[in-house]
Protein backbone atom coordinates (compact mmCIF):
# COMPACT_ATOMS: atom_id res chain seq x y z
CA UNK A 1 0.00 0.00 0.00
CA UNK A 2 1.30 3.45 -0.89
CA UNK A 3 2.13 5.75 1.99
CA UNK A 4 -0.14 8.73 2.47
CA UNK A 5 1.18 12.18 1.53
CA UNK A 6 1.16 13.07 5.23
CA UNK A 7 3.42 10.14 6.04
CA UNK A 8 5.78 11.03 3.21
CA UNK A 9 5.93 14.62 4.33
CA UNK A 10 6.77 13.64 7.90
CA UNK A 11 9.52 11.35 6.65
CA UNK A 12 10.89 14.12 4.46
CA UNK A 13 10.88 16.58 7.35
CA UNK A 14 12.78 14.16 9.55
CA UNK A 15 15.30 13.60 6.78
CA UNK A 16 15.63 17.34 6.28
CA UNK A 17 16.25 17.86 9.99
CA UNK A 18 18.83 15.14 9.99
CA UNK A 19 20.56 16.43 6.87
CA UNK A 20 20.79 20.02 8.08
CA UNK A 21 21.84 18.98 11.56
CA UNK A 22 24.67 16.81 10.30
CA UNK A 23 25.83 19.55 7.97
CA UNK A 24 25.52 22.26 10.65
CA UNK A 25 23.62 24.18 8.04
CA UNK A 26 21.19 27.02 8.60
CA UNK A 27 18.22 28.15 6.52
CA UNK A 28 16.18 25.38 8.07
CA UNK A 29 13.24 27.68 8.80
CA UNK A 30 12.60 28.57 5.17
CA UNK A 31 12.94 24.92 4.19
CA UNK A 32 10.31 23.79 6.65
CA UNK A 33 7.89 26.53 5.65
CA UNK A 34 7.78 25.30 2.06
CA UNK A 35 8.36 21.57 2.38
CA UNK A 36 4.67 20.64 2.65
CA UNK A 37 3.89 22.45 -0.60
CA UNK A 38 6.95 21.06 -2.39
CA UNK A 39 5.98 17.52 -1.45
CA UNK A 40 2.41 18.04 -2.64
CA UNK A 41 3.67 19.56 -5.86
CA UNK A 42 6.09 16.76 -6.67
CA UNK A 43 4.04 13.82 -5.41
CA UNK A 44 0.51 14.87 -6.28
CA UNK A 45 0.53 17.51 -8.99
CA UNK A 46 3.52 17.57 -11.32
CA UNK A 47 3.79 15.25 -14.28
CA UNK A 48 7.07 13.86 -15.57
CA UNK A 49 7.41 16.53 -18.26
CA UNK A 50 6.55 19.48 -16.03
CA UNK A 51 9.22 21.95 -14.96
CA UNK A 52 10.10 23.40 -11.59
CA UNK A 53 12.26 26.40 -10.70
CA UNK A 54 13.37 26.92 -7.11
CA UNK A 55 13.61 30.69 -7.04
CA UNK A 56 14.13 30.73 -3.27
CA UNK A 57 17.38 28.85 -3.65
CA UNK A 58 18.02 28.92 0.09
CA UNK A 59 15.38 26.19 0.36
CA UNK A 60 17.57 23.79 -1.59
CA UNK A 61 17.43 21.33 1.31
CA UNK A 62 13.67 21.02 1.01
CA UNK A 63 13.99 20.34 -2.68
CA UNK A 64 16.77 17.80 -2.17
CA UNK A 65 14.74 15.78 0.33
CA UNK A 66 11.69 16.01 -1.92
CA UNK A 67 13.77 14.52 -4.74
CA UNK A 68 15.06 11.95 -2.24
CA UNK A 69 11.47 11.02 -1.39
CA UNK A 70 10.99 10.26 -5.08
CA UNK A 71 14.18 8.16 -5.21
CA UNK A 72 15.85 10.73 -7.45
CA UNK A 73 18.53 11.37 -4.86
CA UNK A 74 20.03 8.75 -2.56
CA UNK A 75 20.73 8.81 1.16
CA UNK A 76 24.41 8.78 0.34
CA UNK A 77 23.99 11.87 -1.81
CA UNK A 78 22.05 13.68 0.92
CA UNK A 79 24.84 12.88 3.34
CA UNK A 80 27.14 15.06 1.23
CA UNK A 81 24.90 18.14 1.66
CA UNK A 82 27.02 21.25 2.24
CA UNK A 83 30.22 19.24 2.45
CA UNK A 84 33.32 19.28 0.30
CA UNK A 85 33.01 17.69 -3.15
CA UNK A 86 29.21 17.69 -3.02
CA UNK A 87 26.63 18.04 -5.77
CA UNK A 88 24.30 19.49 -3.16
CA UNK A 89 25.47 22.93 -2.06
CA UNK A 90 23.33 25.16 0.12
CA UNK A 91 21.88 26.80 -2.98
CA UNK A 92 21.35 24.68 -6.11
CA UNK A 93 24.06 24.74 -8.74
CA UNK A 94 21.73 23.77 -11.57
CA UNK A 95 24.10 21.00 -12.58
CA UNK A 96 23.98 17.30 -12.20
CA UNK A 97 20.64 16.90 -10.41
CA UNK A 98 17.64 15.70 -12.41
CA UNK A 99 15.10 18.44 -12.92
CA UNK A 100 17.20 21.19 -11.42
CA UNK A 101 17.46 23.48 -14.39
CA UNK A 102 19.15 26.61 -13.09
CA UNK A 103 21.55 27.81 -10.42
CA UNK A 104 19.47 29.84 -7.98
CA UNK A 105 20.17 31.57 -4.73
CA UNK A 106 20.23 35.20 -5.69
CA UNK A 107 16.60 36.17 -5.29
CA UNK A 108 14.33 37.43 -8.02
CA UNK A 109 15.55 35.28 -10.88
CA UNK A 110 13.08 32.41 -10.85
CA UNK A 111 9.89 34.04 -12.12
CA UNK A 112 11.57 35.21 -15.33
CA UNK A 113 13.26 31.86 -15.87
CA UNK A 114 9.93 30.11 -15.35
CA UNK A 115 8.22 32.52 -17.73
CA UNK A 116 10.80 31.63 -20.37
CA UNK A 117 10.22 27.93 -19.81
CA UNK A 118 6.47 28.51 -20.11
CA UNK A 119 6.92 30.47 -23.34
CA UNK A 120 9.02 27.62 -24.71
CA UNK A 121 6.37 25.04 -23.81
CA UNK A 122 3.74 27.08 -25.58
CA UNK A 123 5.92 27.49 -28.66
CA UNK A 124 6.73 23.79 -28.76
CA UNK A 125 3.07 22.83 -28.46
CA UNK A 126 3.74 21.01 -25.24
CA UNK A 127 1.29 20.66 -22.38
CA UNK A 128 4.13 21.09 -19.90
CA UNK A 129 3.24 23.05 -16.80
CA UNK A 130 5.85 25.25 -15.17
CA UNK A 131 6.02 25.84 -11.42
CA UNK A 132 8.20 28.30 -9.58
CA UNK A 133 8.62 28.62 -5.81
CA UNK A 134 9.53 32.05 -4.39
CA UNK A 135 9.90 33.45 -0.92
CA UNK A 136 7.83 36.41 0.21
CA UNK A 137 10.81 38.67 0.91
CA UNK A 138 11.98 37.88 -2.60
CA UNK A 139 9.17 40.04 -3.96
CA UNK A 140 11.11 43.08 -2.85
CA UNK A 141 13.22 42.40 -5.94
CA UNK A 142 11.97 44.50 -8.85
CA UNK A 143 12.72 41.69 -11.28
CA UNK A 144 9.84 39.65 -9.82
CA UNK A 145 7.41 42.34 -10.81
CA UNK A 146 9.00 42.61 -14.24
CA UNK A 147 8.34 38.92 -14.67
CA UNK A 148 4.79 39.19 -13.39
CA UNK A 149 3.94 41.98 -15.83
CA UNK A 150 5.41 39.91 -18.64
CA UNK A 151 3.66 36.69 -17.68
CA UNK A 152 0.35 38.46 -17.33
CA UNK A 153 0.69 40.20 -20.69
CA UNK A 154 1.70 36.97 -22.40
CA UNK A 155 -1.22 35.14 -20.78
CA UNK A 156 1.04 32.33 -19.63
CA UNK A 157 -1.67 29.99 -18.43
CA UNK A 158 0.84 27.18 -18.01
CA UNK A 159 2.77 29.06 -15.33
CA UNK A 160 2.14 28.79 -11.60
CA UNK A 161 4.16 30.77 -9.09
CA UNK A 162 4.01 29.68 -5.47
CA UNK A 163 5.02 32.18 -2.80
CA UNK A 164 6.10 30.87 0.58
CA UNK A 165 4.68 33.68 2.68
CA UNK A 166 6.20 32.97 6.08
CA UNK A 167 6.47 36.63 7.00
CA UNK A 168 10.11 36.59 7.99
CA UNK A 169 13.08 37.70 5.95
CA UNK A 170 16.79 38.20 6.52
CA UNK A 171 16.81 40.85 9.19
CA UNK A 172 13.24 41.32 10.32
CA UNK A 173 9.66 40.58 9.41
CA UNK A 174 8.19 41.64 6.09
CA UNK A 175 5.86 43.85 8.08
CA UNK A 176 8.79 45.63 9.71
CA UNK A 177 10.89 45.89 6.59
CA UNK A 178 8.40 46.92 3.90
CA UNK A 179 5.01 47.12 5.67
CA UNK A 180 3.71 44.08 3.87
CA UNK A 181 2.25 41.10 5.66
CA UNK A 182 0.18 39.83 2.74
CA UNK A 183 1.27 40.01 -0.88
CA UNK A 184 -2.01 38.77 -2.29
CA UNK A 185 -3.80 42.13 -2.63
CA UNK A 186 -0.80 43.65 -4.35
CA UNK A 187 -0.47 40.74 -6.75
CA UNK A 188 -4.16 40.84 -7.58
CA UNK A 189 -3.70 44.19 -9.33
CA UNK A 190 -1.75 42.47 -12.11
CA UNK A 191 -4.63 40.70 -13.84
CA UNK A 192 -3.54 37.24 -12.81
CA UNK A 193 -5.18 34.39 -10.92
CA UNK A 194 -4.22 34.91 -7.26
CA UNK A 195 -5.34 32.79 -4.35
CA UNK A 196 -4.12 32.14 -0.82
CA UNK A 197 -4.05 28.86 1.09
CA UNK A 198 -2.70 27.42 4.30
CA UNK A 199 0.68 26.24 3.05
CA UNK A 200 0.85 23.56 5.70
CA UNK A 201 -2.41 21.89 4.64
CA UNK A 202 -1.54 19.44 1.86
CA UNK A 203 -5.16 18.93 0.82
CA UNK A 204 -5.75 22.66 0.44
CA UNK A 205 -2.55 23.18 -1.49
CA UNK A 206 -3.34 20.32 -3.85
CA UNK A 207 -6.89 21.50 -4.38
CA UNK A 208 -5.78 25.01 -5.29
CA UNK A 209 -3.06 23.77 -7.60
CA UNK A 210 -5.53 21.53 -9.40
CA UNK A 211 -8.36 24.04 -9.54
CA UNK A 212 -9.42 25.16 -13.02
CA UNK A 213 -8.31 28.56 -14.15
CA UNK A 214 -8.68 30.82 -17.12
CA UNK A 215 -6.07 32.00 -19.54
CA UNK A 216 -3.89 33.71 -16.97
CA UNK A 217 -0.85 32.76 -14.94
CA UNK A 218 -1.57 31.70 -11.40
CA UNK A 219 0.05 32.83 -8.17
CA UNK A 220 -0.59 30.71 -5.12
CA UNK A 221 0.26 32.48 -1.88
CA UNK A 222 1.14 29.90 0.76
CA UNK A 223 0.51 31.20 4.24
CA UNK A 224 3.19 29.45 6.24
CA UNK A 225 5.22 29.51 9.43
CA UNK A 226 8.98 29.77 9.19
CA UNK A 227 10.57 26.80 10.90
CA UNK A 228 7.19 25.10 11.15
CA UNK A 229 7.47 22.36 13.80
CA UNK A 230 10.72 23.66 15.28
CA UNK A 231 11.18 24.97 18.81
CA UNK A 232 11.96 28.39 17.37
CA UNK A 233 9.23 28.37 14.74
CA UNK A 234 8.15 31.81 13.63
CA UNK A 235 11.30 33.44 14.95
CA UNK A 236 14.14 34.96 12.99
CA UNK A 237 16.62 32.45 14.38
CA UNK A 238 15.03 29.86 12.13
CA UNK A 239 16.23 31.75 9.05
CA UNK A 240 19.91 31.39 9.72
CA UNK A 241 20.92 29.20 12.61
CA UNK A 242 21.86 25.54 12.54
CA UNK A 243 19.95 23.43 15.02
CA UNK A 244 21.61 22.92 18.40
CA UNK A 245 21.54 19.27 19.54
CA UNK A 246 18.81 19.83 22.10
CA UNK A 247 16.58 21.59 19.58
CA UNK A 248 17.27 18.91 17.02
CA UNK A 249 16.14 16.19 19.42
CA UNK A 250 13.10 18.21 20.45
CA UNK A 251 12.15 18.82 16.84
CA UNK A 252 12.43 15.14 16.00
CA UNK A 253 10.27 14.21 18.97
CA UNK A 254 7.68 16.80 17.98
CA UNK A 255 7.51 15.60 14.40
CA UNK A 256 7.36 11.94 15.42
CA UNK A 257 4.63 12.66 17.96
CA UNK A 258 2.61 14.62 15.44
CA UNK A 259 2.77 11.76 12.98
CA UNK A 260 1.99 9.00 15.47
CA UNK A 261 -1.25 7.16 14.72
CA UNK B 1 25.11 47.87 -38.45
CA UNK B 2 21.49 47.58 -37.32
CA UNK B 3 20.28 47.03 -40.86
CA UNK B 4 22.94 44.39 -41.42
CA UNK B 5 21.83 42.74 -38.20
CA UNK B 6 18.21 42.88 -39.26
CA UNK B 7 19.00 41.21 -42.59
CA UNK B 8 21.08 38.52 -40.94
CA UNK B 9 18.39 37.74 -38.37
CA UNK B 10 15.76 37.50 -41.09
CA UNK B 11 17.87 34.92 -42.85
CA UNK B 12 17.88 32.85 -39.67
CA UNK B 13 14.18 33.37 -39.04
CA UNK B 14 13.04 30.34 -41.00
CA UNK B 15 14.49 28.22 -38.23
CA UNK B 16 11.56 27.77 -35.86
CA UNK B 17 13.91 27.43 -32.91
CA UNK B 18 15.13 31.02 -33.23
CA UNK B 19 13.68 33.67 -30.92
CA UNK B 20 14.38 37.39 -30.90
CA UNK B 21 13.77 39.43 -27.75
CA UNK B 22 14.02 43.19 -27.63
CA UNK B 23 13.92 45.53 -24.68
CA UNK B 24 11.51 47.87 -26.46
CA UNK B 25 14.10 49.04 -28.99
CA UNK B 26 14.46 48.65 -32.73
CA UNK B 27 12.18 51.37 -34.13
CA UNK B 28 12.90 51.88 -37.83
CA UNK B 29 15.27 48.92 -37.87
CA UNK B 30 13.67 45.71 -36.64
CA UNK B 31 10.17 45.99 -38.07
CA UNK B 32 11.07 43.45 -40.75
CA UNK B 33 12.36 41.01 -38.16
CA UNK B 34 9.17 41.41 -36.16
CA UNK B 35 7.06 40.72 -39.21
CA UNK B 36 9.09 37.72 -40.30
CA UNK B 37 9.31 36.05 -36.91
CA UNK B 38 5.77 36.55 -35.66
CA UNK B 39 5.30 35.15 -32.17
CA UNK B 40 9.02 34.39 -31.94
CA UNK B 41 9.72 38.11 -31.87
CA UNK B 42 8.96 39.34 -28.36
CA UNK B 43 9.09 42.90 -27.16
CA UNK B 44 9.67 42.19 -23.50
CA UNK B 45 9.24 45.86 -22.61
CA UNK B 46 11.45 48.09 -20.52
CA UNK B 47 12.52 45.32 -18.18
CA UNK B 48 15.96 44.01 -19.00
CA UNK B 49 16.39 41.69 -16.04
CA UNK B 50 13.24 39.86 -17.03
CA UNK B 51 14.31 39.81 -20.66
CA UNK B 52 17.51 37.93 -19.86
CA UNK B 53 15.72 35.50 -17.53
CA UNK B 54 13.08 34.76 -20.15
CA UNK B 55 15.83 34.27 -22.73
CA UNK B 56 17.52 31.77 -20.44
CA UNK B 57 14.26 29.90 -19.91
CA UNK B 58 13.69 29.65 -23.64
CA UNK B 59 17.25 28.56 -24.29
CA UNK B 60 17.03 25.92 -21.56
CA UNK B 61 14.37 24.22 -23.66
CA UNK B 62 16.64 24.03 -26.70
CA UNK B 63 15.73 27.29 -28.40
CA UNK B 64 18.25 29.77 -29.87
CA UNK B 65 17.71 33.21 -28.45
CA UNK B 66 18.92 36.64 -29.51
CA UNK B 67 18.43 39.52 -27.10
CA UNK B 68 18.66 43.10 -28.27
CA UNK B 69 18.96 46.46 -26.58
CA UNK B 70 21.14 49.55 -26.40
CA UNK B 71 24.48 48.16 -25.25
CA UNK B 72 24.55 49.31 -21.60
CA UNK B 73 20.96 48.24 -21.04
CA UNK B 74 21.85 44.86 -22.47
CA UNK B 75 25.00 44.01 -20.49
CA UNK B 76 25.07 46.27 -17.43
CA UNK B 77 21.51 46.48 -16.11
CA UNK B 78 20.93 42.70 -16.09
CA UNK B 79 24.50 41.73 -15.22
CA UNK B 80 23.59 39.14 -12.62
CA UNK B 81 20.97 37.53 -14.85
CA UNK B 82 23.65 37.16 -17.51
CA UNK B 83 26.02 35.65 -14.98
CA UNK B 84 23.67 33.27 -13.20
CA UNK B 85 20.97 32.49 -15.73
CA UNK B 86 22.91 32.40 -18.99
CA UNK B 87 26.59 31.82 -18.26
CA UNK B 88 26.44 29.33 -15.42
CA UNK B 89 24.22 26.92 -17.38
CA UNK B 90 26.15 27.79 -20.57
CA UNK B 91 23.06 28.55 -22.61
CA UNK B 92 23.04 29.61 -26.27
CA UNK B 93 21.86 33.17 -25.73
CA UNK B 94 23.36 35.93 -27.86
CA UNK B 95 23.20 39.37 -26.29
CA UNK B 96 23.26 42.11 -28.90
CA UNK B 97 24.26 45.49 -27.57
CA UNK B 98 23.79 48.31 -30.03
CA UNK B 99 26.00 51.40 -29.96
CA UNK B 100 29.17 49.99 -28.45
CA UNK B 101 31.77 52.47 -27.24
CA UNK B 102 30.63 56.05 -27.74
CA UNK B 103 28.19 54.96 -30.43
CA UNK B 104 25.23 56.80 -28.98
CA UNK B 105 27.28 60.00 -28.94
CA UNK B 106 25.09 62.95 -28.06
CA UNK B 107 22.70 60.77 -26.10
CA UNK B 108 25.18 61.03 -23.26
CA UNK B 109 27.25 58.81 -21.01
CA UNK B 110 24.41 56.59 -19.73
CA UNK B 111 24.01 55.33 -23.29
CA UNK B 112 27.69 54.64 -23.90
CA UNK B 113 29.31 51.24 -23.40
CA UNK B 114 32.98 51.56 -22.56
CA UNK B 115 33.63 48.57 -20.30
CA UNK B 116 31.25 46.06 -21.85
CA UNK B 117 33.83 43.79 -23.48
CA UNK B 118 35.79 43.38 -20.27
CA UNK B 119 32.67 42.72 -18.23
CA UNK B 120 31.29 40.15 -20.62
CA UNK B 121 34.63 38.44 -21.22
CA UNK B 122 35.09 38.15 -17.46
CA UNK B 123 31.84 36.20 -17.29
CA UNK B 124 33.07 33.85 -19.99
CA UNK B 125 30.93 35.04 -22.86
CA UNK B 126 32.35 35.11 -26.35
CA UNK B 127 32.81 38.77 -27.17
CA UNK B 128 32.17 39.68 -30.79
CA UNK B 129 32.82 43.15 -32.17
CA UNK B 130 32.13 43.21 -35.90
CA UNK B 131 34.32 45.57 -37.85
CA UNK B 132 32.17 45.65 -40.97
CA UNK B 133 28.56 44.93 -41.83
CA UNK B 134 29.49 41.81 -43.74
CA UNK B 135 30.97 40.25 -40.58
CA UNK B 136 27.58 39.86 -38.93
CA UNK B 137 26.05 36.86 -40.76
CA UNK B 138 29.09 34.68 -40.04
CA UNK B 139 29.03 35.73 -36.41
CA UNK B 140 25.35 34.97 -35.89
CA UNK B 141 25.65 31.58 -37.52
CA UNK B 142 28.16 30.54 -34.89
CA UNK B 143 26.22 31.67 -31.82
CA UNK B 144 25.84 28.41 -29.92
CA UNK B 145 27.18 29.50 -26.54
CA UNK B 146 26.78 32.56 -24.31
CA UNK B 147 27.77 35.42 -26.58
CA UNK B 148 27.94 39.19 -26.46
CA UNK B 149 27.78 40.98 -29.81
CA UNK B 150 28.74 44.63 -29.69
CA UNK B 151 27.31 46.56 -32.59
CA UNK B 152 28.86 49.81 -33.74
CA UNK B 153 28.93 51.97 -36.80
CA UNK B 154 31.00 50.48 -39.57
CA UNK B 155 33.29 52.57 -41.74
CA UNK B 156 33.68 50.66 -44.96
CA UNK B 157 37.06 50.97 -46.75
CA UNK B 158 36.46 52.89 -49.96
CA UNK B 159 37.50 51.28 -53.18
CA UNK B 160 38.98 48.25 -51.49
CA UNK B 161 37.84 44.71 -50.94
CA UNK B 162 37.74 43.51 -47.38
CA UNK B 163 39.06 39.99 -46.85
CA UNK B 164 36.51 37.32 -45.96
CA UNK B 165 35.48 37.25 -42.34
CA UNK B 166 37.90 35.88 -39.79
CA UNK B 167 37.98 36.73 -36.09
CA UNK B 168 41.39 38.34 -36.60
CA UNK B 169 42.33 39.42 -40.11
CA UNK B 170 44.68 41.79 -41.85
CA UNK B 171 42.85 44.40 -43.87
CA UNK B 172 45.80 46.55 -44.92
CA UNK B 173 49.42 45.66 -45.52
CA UNK B 174 52.26 47.87 -44.30
CA UNK B 175 55.86 47.81 -43.21
CA UNK B 176 56.05 50.19 -40.27
CA UNK B 177 54.55 48.39 -37.34
CA UNK B 178 51.17 46.80 -36.76
CA UNK B 179 47.91 48.50 -35.81
CA UNK B 180 45.47 46.16 -34.08
CA UNK B 181 41.98 47.62 -34.04
CA UNK B 182 38.94 46.40 -32.17
CA UNK B 183 35.83 46.26 -34.32
CA UNK B 184 34.80 49.36 -36.26
CA UNK B 185 38.00 51.22 -35.41
CA UNK B 186 39.56 49.01 -38.08
CA UNK B 187 37.70 51.12 -40.64
CA UNK B 188 39.03 54.29 -39.03
CA UNK B 189 42.58 52.95 -39.15
CA UNK B 190 42.16 51.90 -42.77
CA UNK B 191 41.09 55.42 -43.68
CA UNK B 192 43.95 56.91 -41.70
CA UNK B 193 46.67 54.93 -43.44
CA UNK B 194 45.45 53.48 -46.73
CA UNK B 195 46.71 56.44 -48.75
CA UNK B 196 50.21 56.19 -47.31
CA UNK B 197 52.81 54.18 -49.19
CA UNK B 198 53.18 50.65 -47.84
CA UNK B 199 56.77 51.40 -46.88
CA UNK B 200 55.62 54.24 -44.61
CA UNK B 201 52.45 52.87 -43.07
CA UNK B 202 51.60 50.17 -40.56
CA UNK B 203 49.63 47.08 -41.40
CA UNK B 204 46.13 47.09 -39.96
CA UNK B 205 44.52 44.08 -38.33
CA UNK B 206 40.81 44.03 -37.61
CA UNK B 207 39.88 42.15 -34.46
CA UNK B 208 36.25 41.06 -34.45
CA UNK B 209 36.44 38.55 -31.62
CA UNK B 210 38.21 39.53 -28.44
CA UNK B 211 39.82 36.17 -27.68
CA UNK B 212 43.52 36.34 -28.51
CA UNK B 213 43.59 32.58 -28.95
CA UNK B 214 41.89 33.14 -32.30
CA UNK B 215 44.73 35.21 -33.73
CA UNK B 216 46.47 33.30 -36.53
CA UNK B 217 50.15 32.39 -36.66
CA UNK B 218 50.69 35.10 -39.26
CA UNK B 219 49.67 37.74 -36.74
CA UNK B 220 52.09 36.56 -34.06
CA UNK B 221 54.88 36.37 -36.59
CA UNK B 222 54.15 39.88 -37.77
CA UNK B 223 54.17 41.54 -34.38
CA UNK B 224 57.29 39.76 -33.17
CA UNK B 225 60.06 42.34 -32.88
CA UNK B 226 57.77 44.99 -34.34
CA UNK B 227 56.04 48.13 -33.10
CA UNK B 228 52.49 47.43 -31.99
CA UNK B 229 49.63 49.92 -31.79
CA UNK B 230 46.45 48.70 -30.11
CA UNK B 231 43.34 50.83 -30.52
CA UNK B 232 39.97 50.22 -28.95
CA UNK B 233 36.89 52.22 -28.02
CA UNK B 234 36.89 50.60 -24.60
CA UNK B 235 38.45 51.35 -21.25
CA UNK B 236 42.04 50.35 -20.66
CA UNK B 237 41.17 47.64 -18.16
CA UNK B 238 40.23 44.25 -19.50
CA UNK B 239 39.98 45.05 -23.17
CA UNK B 240 41.96 44.15 -26.26
CA UNK B 241 45.17 45.88 -25.18
CA UNK B 242 45.31 44.20 -21.80
CA UNK B 243 44.52 40.74 -23.13
CA UNK B 244 46.92 41.11 -26.02
CA UNK B 245 49.77 42.26 -23.77
CA UNK B 246 49.23 39.20 -21.58
CA UNK B 247 49.15 36.90 -24.59
CA UNK B 248 52.36 38.41 -25.91
CA UNK B 249 54.13 37.80 -22.61
CA UNK B 250 52.83 34.25 -22.35
CA UNK B 251 54.17 33.53 -25.82
CA UNK B 252 57.53 35.03 -24.97
CA UNK B 253 57.34 37.47 -27.85
CA UNK B 254 59.10 40.78 -27.89
CA UNK B 255 57.54 43.87 -29.34
CA UNK B 256 59.76 46.88 -29.82
CA UNK B 257 57.09 49.34 -28.79
CA UNK B 258 53.54 48.97 -27.47
CA UNK B 259 51.24 51.95 -27.84
CA UNK B 260 47.70 51.70 -26.57
CA UNK B 261 44.88 54.10 -27.41
CA UNK B 262 41.65 53.47 -25.56
CA UNK B 263 38.50 55.16 -24.27
CA UNK B 264 39.40 57.74 -21.65
CA UNK B 265 35.87 58.30 -20.47
CA UNK B 266 34.99 61.97 -20.26
CA UNK B 267 38.26 63.79 -19.51
CA UNK B 268 36.79 67.29 -19.93
CA UNK B 269 33.32 66.51 -18.58
CA UNK B 270 31.96 67.62 -21.94
CA UNK B 271 29.85 65.47 -24.19
CA UNK B 272 29.32 65.18 -27.89
CA UNK B 273 29.21 62.94 -30.93
CA UNK B 274 31.06 59.67 -31.24
CA UNK B 275 33.60 61.55 -33.36
CA UNK B 276 34.07 64.13 -30.60
CA UNK B 277 34.82 61.48 -28.02
CA UNK B 278 37.06 59.53 -30.35
CA UNK B 279 39.06 62.65 -31.03
CA UNK B 280 39.43 63.29 -27.29
CA UNK B 281 40.90 59.81 -26.96
CA UNK B 282 43.13 60.08 -30.01
CA UNK B 283 41.06 57.44 -31.73
CA UNK B 284 40.07 59.46 -34.79
CA UNK B 285 41.99 59.42 -38.07
CA UNK B 286 44.16 62.39 -37.14
CA UNK B 287 44.87 60.94 -33.72
CA UNK B 288 45.96 57.64 -35.21
CA UNK B 289 48.25 59.35 -37.70
CA UNK B 290 49.71 61.41 -34.88
CA UNK B 291 50.28 58.23 -32.87
CA UNK B 292 52.26 56.70 -35.71
CA UNK B 293 54.24 59.88 -36.31
CA UNK B 294 55.15 60.29 -32.68
CA UNK B 295 56.16 56.72 -32.17
CA UNK B 296 58.29 56.61 -35.27
CA UNK B 297 60.03 59.90 -34.58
Amino acid sequence: MTDSIATRITRAKLRLLDMHHKAHSGHLGGNLSCLDALMVLYHRVMGPEDRFVLSKGHSAGALYVTLWSLDKLSDAQLDTFCRDDTMLPGHPSGRGIPGLLFPTGSLGHGPSLAAGLAMAARHQGSGRQVYCLCSDGEWQEGSCWEALIFASHQRLDNLTILIDQNGLQGFGSTEEVISCRDLAPRLAAFDIDVCSVNGHDPAQVEARLRAPRGDRPRVLVLDTVKGNGLPFAGRLESHYLPLPDADYRAARRALEAASAP
Amino acid sequence: MRNALSSAIMRLAEDESVFFLTGDLGFMALEGVRERMGSRFINTGVAEQNMIGVAAGLAREGLRVFVYSIAPFCYARPFEQIRNDVCMPELPVCLIGNGGGYGYGYMGPTHHALEDCAAMAALGLRVLVPAFDQDIPAMLAGCNAPTYLRLGYALQPEGATIPDYAPWRKILGGERGVVVALGPLAGVAWRAFAAWPASARPSVWAVAELATALAPAEFWAEIDDSALYVIEEHVETGGLGASLALAIMKRGLIVRRLAHRYALGYPTSRYGSQGFHRAQCGLDENGLREMLGRNHS
